[in-house]
């Protein structure tokens, strides 16, 4: 078993033409056994990619390497043992100064005894608000509640807020009252800074809402300690996971999504490959692409299964110009190496997406990246007996919503791509919306709030996603809107076992 | 690379003169003569008016947040204003008002920053080195440098990206 973290290699990128990487105090802990170093503020995997390691854990039956996929604590790909808990997702667990990290080879035992430093008692919390997620949206929303006096918790699963906005480098559509104009990780700096100065709001970083109870009880998991929350309204903005492809080698250390990509690149400065293939041309992959472009990395190629590029003509316009061929009618076929990526092969497609035999072409590259769309993460939705549906133009299963973004359990809302993969713009359009439906719930009408969610409503439906380019998301969350008389006949037939306030 | 023009943006992500002259992004040749001007390389309805706010001669307008960008040609000054603003890094400036060479200004995000005097490579739409020119204006806003090349006449139309070498 070849032990990368003894190479030399350092993928930490120092110079970047958009970026100033604040790197914390040197830190030194233990991977498998042997001192290493990091800089403070990394995340466990961010810390080892950079030192060159590849393999998180070696796989349950095969014993297959793994390596990091989505890097924001969704995919479970770079579980490793950190400090005798197995399990710890590692994109999401800060490094700390003596910690001791190995890799998991297999099956993991879990502790019995709760591990180091267990969990102390519950804590009950009191609060107007809940607030599930500390992406734009979820910022979004709590700043509105706040706003209003409302008291809102804000739980988050990173040790950072911000969601994805934190790895956006690139300047942001819209109009300049929606930060348009400003690059993402401004737009997330901006909200996360005025989130921490609002007395109204407190925020629990690393802690996970596990479960909603009977009795409007919110289960919350934090670092050794739980929390019980019975609050008056919940606002879930719990985000996304990237989409994976089926093709032999998908779990090869080096296939990488593009947002987890994104991640280590431009949140850790971390350079994740040299010579890179992205699978997708929408514009996820097309501005990750160009992304790595500006951090140092080569792009071979993007291929797109489709005749025609996904994502928007500026971005594609934008990787074309440097040399990047997007490579329409291809698709991968495998990606092969021993203990990561080494190449992939790359095949052209017929009319029915068939793959044309002949037509295979070797790429040699150490990262590929996954740029095949997003699913939403509804999961607390269903979990508390949200009535949803499945919808192909959002990206999977979201609930049913009022205009207003109420779902079937009364006082509890949704925003951001959990209601339907749009992009942040959207996100924080429909945050600020939830937060206003919150605050005329519980406040009750006031004419400001009223006239500032009516503008917002009118500008996401009647302008912004007017456009041709919105049109497959617009079609899908419009059909998951209903009325609120339809709400009630939904409620009527699905009876929640669950209300708030 | 004249195969490639013809096909459409959509597939190439390549746009060629005659989609942008049809979509109204071109502006008329007496126009052009007269000095430098702004080229937004902007064909799809994308929700975005940065532009709009960007100018500072009041010299883009839109009706609707989606509308395609329209420049009002005898307004422009080809400042370069947007070109720095633009989120899609769409709008460059060209000037083929002098006898010799012309001028093209395109966003750059790369490093190293360009250094008035150096020689660069000239990119065109494709990717393809078309030669080296002379930065003649090099300036920086939030991160976005705007560069200004001399360019052979017959390639103002096709450079649209430079690349310094490290």
């Amino acid at each position: 078993m070849p032990c990368t973290h003894t190479s030399p290699r350092d993928r930490r990128i120092w110079e970047h033409p958009i970026l100033t990487f604040k790197r914390g105090r040197k830190i030194k802990f233990f991977f498998e056994g042997q001192e290493v170093e990091a800089y403070e503020g990394e995340s466990v995997a961010a810390a080892l990619y950079a030192i060159g390691v590849d393999v998180f854990s070696y796989s349950i039956k095969l014993k297959r390497p793994r390596g990091a996929f989505c890097m924001i604590g969704k995919c479970s790909s770079c579980f490793m043992k950190v400090d005798g808990v197995p399990n710890t997702r590692t994109c999401i667990e800060p490094v700390r100064e003596g910690m001791r990290v190995e890799r998991q080879e297999g099956l993991a035992e879990i502790p019995t005894d709760g591990g180091e430093g267990g969990v102390e008692d519950e804590e009950v919390l009191e609060t107007d608000v809940l607030v599930i997620g500390g992406g734009p949206a979820g910022l979004s929303a709590a700043l509105a509640t706040a706003k209003y006096g409302l008291e809102t918790v804000v739980v988050n699963e990173h040790f950072k807020l911000g969601g994805q906005l934190l790895k956006q480098t690139h300047k942001f559509f819209g109009s300049k009252d929606l930060f348009g104009g400003l690059r993402g990780f401004q737009i997330g700096e901006e909200l996360s800074r005025k989130v921490m100065e609002n007395p109204n709001i407190k925020v629990l970083l690393q802690t996970v809402a596990y479960g909603i109870f009977r009795g409007g009880w919110v289960g919350l998991a934090g670092k050794n300690k739980l929390y019980r929350v019975k609050p008056k309204a919940v606002v879930v903005t719990s985000g996304a996971s990237e989409n994976f492809l089926t093709f032999p080698g998908n779990d090869l250390p080096g296939v990488m999504g593009a947002g987890g990509a994104q991640t280590l690149m431009n949140e850790y400065g971390i350079l994740p490959g040299d010579e890179v293939l992205t699978v997708g041309s929408g514009n996820v992959g097309l501005i990750v692409s160009y992304q790595l472009l500006q951090a140092g990395a080569k792009v071979k190629a993007i291929v797109e299964i489709l005749p025609e590029i996904g994502g928007w003509f500026v971005h594609a316009a934008k990787v074309r110009r440097y040399g990047v061929p997007i490579l329409t009618r291809h698709t991968l076929k495998a990606v092969w190496g021993k203990e990561r990526v080494e190449g992939a092969t790359i095949v052209q497609v017929d009319e029915k997406f068939q793959p044309i035999p002949g037509s295979e072409r070797d790429i040699g590259c150490d990262l590929v990246l996954i740029a095949v769309g997003l699913t939403p993460d509804t999961r607390l939705f269903a979990q508390a007996g949200a009535v949803m549906r499945w919808v192909p133009e959002v990206g999977g299963p979201v609930p049913l919503r009022t205009r207003y973004l109420e779902v079937s359990i009364p006082g509890m809302y949704v925003a951001g791509d959990a209601s339907g993969i749009e992009e942040a713009t959207t996100a924080m359009l429909e945050g600020e919306i939830a937060g206003l439906s919150v605050v005329t719930k519980l406040v009750g009408h006031k004419a400001e709030v009223t006239e500032r969610r009516e503008k917002l409503l009118k500008f996401l439906w009647d302008e912004y996603r007017t456009s041709p380019l919105m049109a497959r998301a617009r079609a899908g969350k419009e059909s998951v809107t209903v009325s609120e008389e339809e709400m009630e006949e939904i409620r009527r037939k699905n009876p929640p076992f669950v209300s708030f306030g | 690379m004249m195969g490639e023009r013809t096909l459409n943006f959509r597939s190439t992500g390549i746009i060629g003169t005659e989609e942008l002259s049809k979509l109204g992004l071109l502006p008329p040749e007496e126009r052009l003569r007269k000095g430098p001007v702004a080229i937004i390389e902007c064909p799809e309805l994308i929700p975005c008016n940065i532009c709009v706010d960007a100018c500072p001669f009041k010299a883009i307008t839109m009706e609707r947040i989606i509308d395609i960008p329209k420049v009002d040609w005898e307004k422009c000054v080809g400042c370069g204003t947007c070109v720095a603003l633009c989120p899609g890094l769409a709008i460059f400036v060209v000037d083929v008002s002098k006898p010799d060479k012309a001028l093209v200004t395109v966003p750059h995000e790369f490093l190293p920053a360009p250094e008035v005097g150096e020689e660069v490579w000239l990119m065109g739409r494709a990717g393809k080195r078309l030669g080296k020119g002379k930065v003649v204006r090099a300036w920086e806003r939030n991160k976005t440098w705007v560069v200004t090349v001399e360019v052979p006449k017959e390639l103002a139309m096709e450079v649209r990206a430079v690349w310094v070498e490290k």
